[in-house]
C-alpha cells in the first residue's frame, strides 16, 4: 500500500546532486520507498556521506544500506523530521538528525550511531543490540524495550530529557542513560513502570525518581567508580554532540537501576 | 516429587523376558529404570515415567509395558482425573500449569466430517503413475492483473511481478526453534527441506551462522517480539520472512526460555548471554495496531530491499476473518493461520487447551473474507495446527489454504510419540532437549531421511487423490469447496466451512 507510483530511481535522480564523496538529496515529495532506493544508490557509488533536506515523515532512513561484504559506512544528516523506524535493524551506519524523530528510532539496530538533535516518540532503540544512540530531548512510551547485549556488542542510548511510562521494560542488556536535563530542581522523572520485567542490563538516571515509580524488578543502586566512568565517558560523548558542559551534568547525582533477578519469571511454573 | 499424586504411567516388567542389560536404564532421561547389581535385577519408580515408550521400544527382549496408570479415582465426568491431579499439583506449587505439543483434548475435528470428492463415469480420473501431476506450489502475492507485451514471437510480462517462493509440494515445516527443539533436530528439519525443495521455519530462535549459507535459501526466518538473533544477515540469509504474532498452541501470550537451556551455541545464534532467560513479551512492542504491523512488514521489506516475501503468522481467533483482511492489507505477503491444536514446546495448559478456534473454520472464514474482499489474489495463506497426514492436506488446500504447515507430524516422523513432556527439556528422543547425551541420539542424516520419506509419501498420496478428482494440479483444488462434502455436521458449521451436506 506504501508503493503505489513508486517512481524508478532514473526517474528521480534529479532528486540529487553530488560533489565528490558527498551527495545532497532534495527529498520533499519522495515516498519513503523512493528515498531509501536513492540512499541505496548513493550508498552503491564512491559517496560516503549524504545530507538529505526537507524530509517530512519518510520512514526507515538507513534501513536499506546493507551489502553483504562490503564494509562501508556512511554518515547521513536529515533534517528536519524523518518518520517512524529511522534506522531500524542499522548496520554501522551513522545517522544524524535536526529535528525532531519519531517512533521507532533504532528499532533492533545492530550497529551504528543516531544522534537526534531535538526529541524522539515511543520504543525508541527498542530491540536494540549494539551501537550508540543519543537523543537530545525526552523519549516517548516504552523507551529501551527489551534492548539486549551478548558478548562485546553492547548497546547504548543516552537521553537528555526524561522519558514516558514503561521506559527500560523487558530491558535484558545495554547501558541506558536517562539525564533528565529539562527537568526543574527537585522535579522527578516522568515515567512509571520503569524496568518492568528487567532481568538484565543497567540504567543510570540523573534526578529524582521515586521508588513508586520502578517495575518491581527493579533495585536502585549507588554509583560506583566503574559506573562513573562508563557514565562519564557517554555523558561527555553526549555533550559533545549538543554543546552541554558535561561537568555541570556530571555534578548532579546519578542512581543505578539494575535487575533484581535474572530470571524474574523462573519460579511461576508448576512442572 | 508431589506428594499426593497417582503416577501416570504403570510400567510392567516380564522377568522371564528380562536379560538385565540395563538399556531401558540408559534410554530413560527420567531415571525411573535403576539396577541393583547385589540382586541381579531391574527395579522401577514409575512415578517419574512420562509415557514416553522409548524404553519400550528399544528393549531387546520385548520385557516392557508402559500403560496409562490403571489406579483411577471414582468416575467422574466433571472432575477428572486429569482436573484433580492438576489440582492436587497447584495446591503444592502454586504455579502454573505447564504442558508441551498441541491442545488433546475432544473438540470437534472437522478434518474427520469432511470428505473428498473422485471422479465417476462423467469425467475420468487421471493415474499419477503414469500422468503428469502438478504440486509445485508458489508462496506470495499475486498481481492484480497481468499485462502482457507480444512482439512477433517475443511474449514479455509488463506487470510488475511480486517475490514468490516456489515450493515442489505444498507442505513447509512449521516454525520451531533452535532452543526449543536440539541442534540436530533443527537440522534435519533443514537437510529435508532443502533436499525435498520445500521451506522450514527458524521460529523466533535465530538460524546459526554455519547453517546459513547451505540452508538460508529454504528457511523461513521469524521475527517475533524478542527480536533474537535478528539482523540484516539474518534476514537477507532467508527465503522468506515471518512476523511471528500468535501461535495456535498460546494465543496472546509470549514464550520464556528458561536460562538453563540457553547453552553457549544458543546464546550465539539467539545473540543473548550464556544462561540468561529468553523472554519473548506477549505482544511485539512496535506492533499494537495494523497500521503498527504495516510499518514492520515494511521495515522488513527494506531491510531486504523488497526480494523475500513477509508472512504474518496468526493464532485463529474469533474475528480472525477480519484480522487477516488488516494484515493483508497491511501489505503481508503470506497469511499464516494457526488452529486450535498448534503444538508448542511449552505453554500454559489452561491456554494451550482453551484459547483459540478450530484451524479448519478459521481457515475457511478467512479465506472466504479475502475472496469477497477481492484481495485473495494479494496473499497465500499456510494453514497450521493439527494436520495429521495427506489427506487433511487435501482438505485445507480445498478449504483455501496455498500450502499447510506440519509441526507435530514431522516431529513424530523424527521419533515423538507425544508424551507432552517437552517443557521438562529431558525429551529421551533428542528432539525437545539440549541436554548433549540425549540430542546425540538424532543423526541428522538419518532422521532427514525420515522426514523426507514423509514428504515423499504424503505427496504421492495427494498425486492420488488429486488423480482420482481428475485433476492434475494442486492450484485446480484450491479454494475449490466442491471436492468437499460435510458428514455430521450442523448446518452452521457447514455455513462457516462453505461446503455442502454429503448427498448434496
Amino acid at each position: 500500500m506504501f508503493l503505489d507510483g513508486v517512481r524508478p530511481v532514473s526517474e528521480l535522480i534529479k532528486h540529487v546532486s553530488t560533489n565528490g564523496t558527498h551527495a545532497y538529496i532534495d527529498a520533499l515529495e519522495l515516498k519513503h520507498k523512493e528515498l531509501n532506493d536513492l540512499l541505496r544508490e548513493m550508498a552503491q557509488k564512491e559517496v560516503t556521506s549524504i545530507t538529505v533536506q526537507n524530509v517530512f515523515g519518510q520512514r526507515y532512513i538507513g534501513t536499506r544500506l546493507y551489502f553483504p561484504g562490503l564494509a562501508k559506512k556512511m554518515e547521513i544528516k536529515i533534517s528536519p523530521n524523518p518518520g517512524n523506524d529511522l534506522g531500524a535493524f542499522l548496520n554501522g551506519h551513522r545517522l544524524i538528525v535536526y529535528g525532531n524523530a519519531q517512533d521507532g528510532v533504532g528499532n533492533t539496530m545492530d550497529s551504528g550511531e543516531i544522534i537526534i538533535h531535538g526529541r524522539a516518540g515511543d520504543i525508541a532503540a527498542m530491540s536494540m543490540r549494539g551501537g550508540k544512540i543519543f537523543i537530545r530531548d525526552n523519549v516517548g512510551y516504552r523507551a529501551a524495550i527489551h534492548m539486549k547485549e551478548y558478548t562485546g556488542k553492547v548497546p547504548v542510548l543516552v537521553i537528555g530529557g526524561t522519558a514516558q511510562d514503561f521506559f527500560g521494560e523487558y530491558m535484558a542488556g545495554g547501558r541506558v542513560i536517562l539525564l533528565g536535563l529539562n527537568l526543574r530542581k527537585n522535579e522527578r522523572h516522568k515515567a512509571h513502570y520503569i524496568g518492568t520485567g528487567m532481568h538484565g542490563g543497567v540504567i543510570y538516571l540523573r534526578g529524582c525518581v521515586e521508588e513508586y515509580q520502578l517495575g518491581k524488578e527493579v533495585g536502585i543502586r549507588a554509583l560506583d567508580s566503574q559506573d562513573r566512568e562508563i557514565v562519564g565517558q557517554y555523558v561527555n560523548e553526549f555533550s559533545s554532540h549538543f554543546g552541554f558542559n558535561p561537568a555541570e551534568i556530571l555534578q548532579e547525582k546519578f542512581q543505578k537501576l539494575l535487575p533484581v533477578s535474572a530470571r524474574p519469571y523462573g519460579k511461576i511454573y508448576a512442572y | 516429587m508431589y506428594s499426593h499424586l497417582l503416577p501416570e504411567f504403570a510400567v510392567e516388567r516380564i522377568e522371564d523376558r528380562c536379560i538385565h542389560c540395563r538399556v531401558c536404564e540408559r534410554q530413560c532421561a527420567t531415571d525411573v529404570h535403576y539396577y541393583d547389581a547385589e540382586l541381579d535385577k531391574m527395579f522401577f519408580h514409575e512415578e517419574a515415567c512420562v509415557g514416553c515408550q522409548r524404553c519400550a521400544v528399544f528393549c531387546p527382549t520385548n520385557a516392557l509395558f508402559i500403560r496409562p496408570h490403571p489406579a483411577e479415582y471414582r468416575p467422574n465426568s466433571s472432575w477428572n482425573r486429569e482436573k484433580l491431579q492438576d489440582l492436587k499439583k497447584q495446591a503444592e506449587t502454586g504455579g502454573v500449569i505447564l504442558t508441551g505439543s498441541g491442545n488433546d483434548k475432544p473438540y470437534r475435528i472437522y478434518w474427520d466430517h469432511l470428505v473428498l470428492n473422485a471422479s465417476q463415469v462423467t469425467n475420468p480420473s487421471i493415474d499419477p503413475l503414469r500422468e503428469p501431476m502438478e504440486l509445485k506450489t508458489f508462496l506470495g502475492r499475486k498481481p492484480d492483473n497481468l499485462e502482457i507485451d507480444l512482439n512477433k514471437e517475443e511474449v514479455k510480462i509488463k506487470s510488475e511481478l511480486c517475490s514468490n517462493v516456489s515450493i515442489t509440494t505444498p507442505i513447509v515445516f512449521s516454525a520451531m526453534s533452535y532452543g526449543a527443539i536440539s541442534y540436530q533436530a533443527f537440522k534435519s528439519l533443514a537437510m529435508a527441506a532443502k533436499k525435498f525443495g520445500t521451506l522450514f521455519n527458524t521460529g523466533e530462535g535465530g538460524l546459526p551462522l554455519n547453517m546459513r549459507k547451505d540452508y538460508g535459501r529454504n528457511a523461513i526466518v521469524q521475527c517475533a517480539s524478542g527480536r533474537f538473533g535478528v539482523d540484516l544477515e539474518y534476514l537477507n540469509a532467508a527465503c522468506a520472512i515471518e512476523i511471528k504474532i500468535g501461535q495456535g498452541a498460546k494465543p496472546g501470550i509470549g514464550g520464556h526460555l528458561p536460562g538453563e537451556k540457553v547453552s553457549e551455541n544458543i546464546a550465539v545464534t539467539r545473540m543473548i548471554p550464556h544462561g540468561t532467560d529468553a523472554l519473548s513479551p506477549a505482544p511485539q512492542h512496535d506492533i499494537y495496531s495494523i497500521e503498527d504491523l504495516s510499518m514492520l512488514i515494511y521495515a522488513l521489506k527494506e531491510a531486504t530491499n523488497y526480494e523475500k516475501p513477509v508472512s504474518v503468522k496468526i493464532a485463529a481467533v474469533h474475528n480472525v476473518a477480519a484480522i487477516a483482511s488488516g494484515i493483508v492489507r497491511a501489505g503481508a505477503d503470506i497469511v499464516a493461520i494457526d488452529g486450535l491444536r498448534g503444538g508448542t514446546g511449552a505453554a500454559p495448559k489452561a491456554i494451550r487447551d482453551n484459547v483459540g478456534i478450530p484451524l479448519e473454520l478459521a481457515l475457511a472464514a478467512v479465506d472466504k473474507r479475502l475472496r469477497e474482499e477481492g484481495i485473495r489474489n494479494k496473499c497465500s495463506i499456510l494453514a497450521a495446527g493439527g494436520i495429521r497426514c495427506s489427506a487433511d492436506v487435501m482438505k485445507a488446500i480445498a478449504l483455501g489454504a496455498d500450502a499447510v504447515y506440519i509441526g507435530t507430524a514431522a516431529l513424530v516422523a523424527m521419533g515423538c510419540t507425544l508424551c507432552q513432556k517437552c517443557y521438562t527439556g529431558k525429551c529421551t528422543w533428542g528432539i525437545c532437549t539440549q541436554d548433549p547425551y540425549l540430542s546425540k541420539r538424532l543423526n541428522p542424516e538419518i532422521t532427514g531421511q525420515r522426514l523426507i520419506n514423509l514428504l515423499s509419501g504424503w505427496s504421492h498420496e495427494i498425486k492420488e487423490m488429486l488423480g482420482g478428482m481428475g485433476i492434475n494440479a494442486i492450484e485446480s483444488l484450491r479454494g475449490n469447496r466442491e471436492h468437499l462434502r460435510g458428514v455430521g455436521l450442523a448446518e452452521w458449521e457447514l455455513d462457516v466451512l462453505g461446503v455442502k451436506g454429503a448427498g448434496e
